[in-house]
């Protein structure tokens, strides 16, 4: 596997506009001759299907749910961080770009980062146009608050709902473009396969979700946008069939996956609170903008907070981290929450929660400013756990977000497999180690709207504008080996074996995950779970019931696909978290740490992108390594105190 | 949160597609905490199922945090349940008592057909978004976001209005299945923005006209939408679309 990024020489500023000068184009004429399949419809997939449909690509656009508009960039709540500087509080493009770099603990490519705050300033200005209602000042100018691991206020946002408002932004223009024409919209069908042709991506397998049929579906690229892996833990923030598939096939066809040990776990959700629970509701970051993080200072203290005096609390961000206090990076809050809860201080029923406390800020603002911030995000946490935030604190607790890693693409976001390119959460490109709250929203958009336009043109261009079509016996072999693995997961459908469910084996390998490869790894626990998980999976292949057929609707059927490819690629997560002996970021290995339990960074034999190629079934992934170097943001330990 | 358990019995609606005839199907469910959402309450029974070598219930979800708009059904009669302002995934089972029994069924309009069990095909609303739910702007170079002022009160009006989550409960609980509120919603956000009054006559006429196209019926003004609606939007934005729509027959230029 050869790894060129393919940055472009020069300084910094000016690697973007180079890029997008020697790029070949594709003449106008000539862009009606070809097809693009993007898989996925969150703000990556909506946002470049909708750009590619209006240059005049013929796009064909693949979603799971039963439209493009439930994509999980929906559920994102804080905002979209751009360098506009309207607050004149010393914002700029550079700022931006070392705050990145510096949030992702310096593990991620410099020229990349750059370029996603060049364009930063751009996506705000197109989602005015089509109407996203950002917040605004009673000027009528554009509102900002401030966001975790920055002190400059830059993020833009629509109430706690900047995901919903950003992504139907981009739905509505891509709906636009499927009334034209340009893009076809398939729902309800998902990726089960890649189909590669001497090497080369030419359209992948799906199955209708609806009627079960497997089908074939070409184009002169494929671009997946198919969000995180998250789910891998079983219980975290992202949605019930947010899923690894489509990228683990493709990385099973050639794709590189790279750091799929950096998993961001953040500090602000709803702690677990029974064996029935499905999921983990966040609560946006921008609550600690007005939130105090607190636990009593004493172990084992059950009092109720109210009971609690002011003197027996401990701050600890704010006493800890002074210059950003109750807004470090969700890094550094996770794993003082952990610490924390470990140390005895948690509160709750489980003792696995720590107090985000609002009574200070209802104080100095008065309920109403507070409200109108936080509103609905108060109102979903009284929904689910029956307290009310405006009078006693929020209980919250870390829990699997957002996931870092992902297939490893150049700077044209192609993957290691030439026409197949990955774009928003799928790819591993932008946030390093560690992603700052806000750039979820940011890197979509400009992956979607402003990078890849430019960059598939460059490949289109020196592929020939003919039709393509189904007919290689590359799509047939792949169909039918789509088709053999639906046939062995209902293997034991009515055999009258007593299995297990398919979510039994699902929190089996997600309990594994969390314990032993969760806020804090090591060797000794991470070597267990490589043991474990190909257990489970054996257990899982041999026993697992899924009840129906696969020629109609089964819901079962889905998740046994998607836990099957899980407990493939949880394996290849440890792995990585294994080799890389040292912490930085998300990633935190208990054996490197500071004095005062601090990531501590090994740049001399890890400042690298760990690159993992499919061997074969059974055969250990064959690691590469791209290095990383530092010109501009000089890497040092990060200190937010 | 206290963790008690209760025993209910539901009344769940099955279908196998379309055209097959549905009914009812009765569970007893023992133990269900009352911490627990509604829809891991149908997880649980349909973990249950499973293990009985029965088919579970099929049933759209997916973000579980109530903004996705994915998950819906009818609860005793009412779209998302008994709670204001409430998607499906977001009731939880406090809300009911020990020895309640709970009757589930689809989101019914004509608009909506039934793809199986407690899943209904909800495409129309996509159609009518496509027949003009948006501003033509292409991507490109747009001008700079601040050159566009607007009154704080306008931007939460439009907030208010493009909240909507496209779930489809207002349809469903319409005695003429129109999902008005859903357009209302759309045009009056673009309609209350600088950015969308360029092509707001266009807008108003080819979406309401997608939607007749689509089966779906007239506003009767029942008020049984923005009743069952979990973001709160108001029948003020079909009265918006109205106005949009009938000042725009008159004076639209073709």
């Amino acid at each position: 596997m050869q790894l060129d990024a393919k940055i472009p020489e020069g300084p910094i500023a000016e690697k973007w506009d180079k890029c997008r000068f020697s790029n070949k184009l594709v003449n106008p004429a000539n862009k009606r001759k070809y097809e693009v399949i993007i898989v996925g419809t969150g703000l990556a997939g909506a946002s470049a299907a909708a750009t590619l449909g209006e240059l005049g690509y013929n796009v064909k656009s693949f979603c799971i749910q039963d439209s493009p508009r439930r994509a999980h960039s929906i559920a994102a709540q804080g905002g979209i961080n751009a360098a506009k500087n309207y607050q004149g509080d010393g914002d700029s493009i550079f700022r931006l770009f070392y705050d990145t770099v510096k949030g992702g603990d310096f593990r991620a490519r410099e020229a990349n980062v750059y370029r996603l705050a060049q364009v930063a300033n751009n996506i705000i200005d197109q989602c005015v146009a089509q109407g996203v209602p950002f917040a605004r000042e009673y000027g009528g100018t554009l509102a900002n608050r401030s966001f975790g691991g920055a002190q400059v206020s830059r993020t833009f946002y629509a109430r706690g709902q900047t995901g919903q408002q950003l992504l139907l932004g981009a739905y509505s223009a891509m709906m636009r473009q499927v009334a034209t024409g340009k893009v076809k919209m398939y729902t309800r069908r998902e990726m089960m396969d890649l189909v590669v042709v001497d090497g080369v991506a030419k359209g992948i397998i799906v199955r209708n979700l609806v009627t079960g049929e497997i089908e074939k579906y070409s184009a002169h690229a494929v671009v997946l946008a198919t969000g995180g892996y998250g789910n891998v833990y079983f219980l975290s923030t992202n949605a019930m069939a947010s899923n690894v598939t489509a990228a683990y096939r493709s990385y099973k066809r050639g794709a590189g996956f790279a750091n799929p040990c950096y998993v961001q776990i953040h500090p602000t959700c709803i702690p677990v609170h029974g064996d029935y629970q499905s999921k983990l509701t966040l609560m946006s970051e921008s609550l600690r903008n007005d939130g105090r993080v607190w636990v009593p200072k004493n172990v084992g203290d059950k009092r109720k907070a109210a009971d609690i005096p002011e003197s027996e609390r401990d701050y600890y961000l704010e006493r800890k981290y002074p210059s950003f206090g109750n807004l470090v990076p969700r890094d550094v809050a996770s794993r003082n929450a952990k610490q924390a809860c470990d140390e005895g201080k948690g509160i709750g029923e489980t003792g696995l929660g720590v107090y985000l406390d609002f009574a200070d800020a209802i104080k100095r603002d008065g309920l109403d400013v507070i409200l109108r911030k936080y509103g609905n995000l108060f109102h979903m946490y009284q929904k689910i756990t029956d307290s009310d935030p405006t009078k006693e604190p929020m209980m919250i607790y870390p829990a699997i977000h957002y996931t870092m890693g992902g297939l490893w693409v150049d700077y044209h976001l192609m993957t290691t497999v030439p026409g197949l390119y990955a774009t928003g959460e799928c790819n591993f490109s932008d946030h390093g180690a560690n992603r700052l709250g806000a750039s979820a929203l940011m890197q979509g958009l400009a992956d979607g709207y402003f990078v890849l336009p430019y960059t598939i043109g460059n490949y289109l261009a020196t592929v020939p504008p003919v039709p393509t079509s189904t007919d290689d016996p590359a799509f047939e072999a792949t169909a039918n080996e789509v088709k053999e693995q639906i046939t062995k997961l209902m293997k034991n459908t009515k055999s009258g074996k007593g299995g297990q469910t398919v979510d039994h084996y699902h929190k089996e390998l997600g309990k594994i995950m969390w314990d032993y490869c969760g806020m804090a790894r090591n060797k000794e626990g991470l070597e267990y779970a490589l043991k474990r998980i190909p257990e489970i999976r054996a257990e899982f292949w041999e026993n697992v019931v899924v009840p129906g057929s696969g020629q109609e609707l089964n819901q079962s059927l889905e998740r046994a696909g998607r836990v099957a490819d899980f407990l493939e690629f949880g394996e290849l997560l440890v792995r990585d978290a294994l080799n890389r002996e040292e912490s930085c970021g998300g990633h935190f290995r208990e054996e490197s740490q500071t004095e005062e339990n601090e990531a501590k960074r090994d740049d001399a034999n890890f400042s690298y992108v760990a690159v993992w190629e499919y061997k074969g079934q059974g055969t250990v992934p064959a690691l590469h390594k791209e290095p990383l170097t530092f010109e501009y943001v000089i890497p040092s330990q990060r200190s937010y105190k | 949160m206290s963790s008690k358990t209760i025993n209910i019995n539901v009344k769940i609606w099955r279908q196998n597609g379309p055209l097959a005839t549905g009914a009812f199907e009765e569970h007893a469910l023992k133990d269900i905490s009352t911490d627990s959402s509604f829809l891991e309450m149908i997880d649980v029974l349909n973990e249950w199922l499973t293990i009985k070598g029965l088919e579970p219930i099929a049933f759209d979800h997916d973000c579980r945090e109530g903004i996705c708009g994915m998950c819906g059904a009818v609860v005793n009669g009412t779209a998302h349940g008994p709670d204001k302002e409430t998607t499906l995934c977001q009731l939880h089972m406090r809300r009911f008592k020990n020895g309640d029994t709970i009757v589930i069924e689809p989101f019914r309009s004509q608009g909506f057909p039934i793809v199986k069990d407690l899943i209904v095909d909800r495409s129309a609303l996509d159609r009518i978004i496509a027949a003009g739910g948006y501003v033509s702007v292409n991507t490109g170079s747009p001008q700079d976001g601040n050159t566009i002022l607007i009154p704080q009160h306008v931007a939460e009006q439009a907030m208010d209005a493009a909240a909507c989550i496209g779930c489809g409960a207002c349809a469903a609980a319409c005695p003429n299945g129109t999902p008005m509120l859903f357009l209302g919603a759309k045009v009056s956000q673009l309609a209350l923005l600088p950015q969308g009054k360029l092509e707001a006559k266009k807008r108003a006429i080819n979406m309401v006209l997608q939607m007749d196209k689509e089966g779906f019926g007239n506003c009767g003004n029942e008020r049984e939408c923005e009743n069952v609606c979990p973001k709160g939007i108001t029948i003020r934005n079909i009265a918006r679309l109205n106005r949009e729509f009938l000042k725009a027959s008159f004076t639209i230029d073709h």
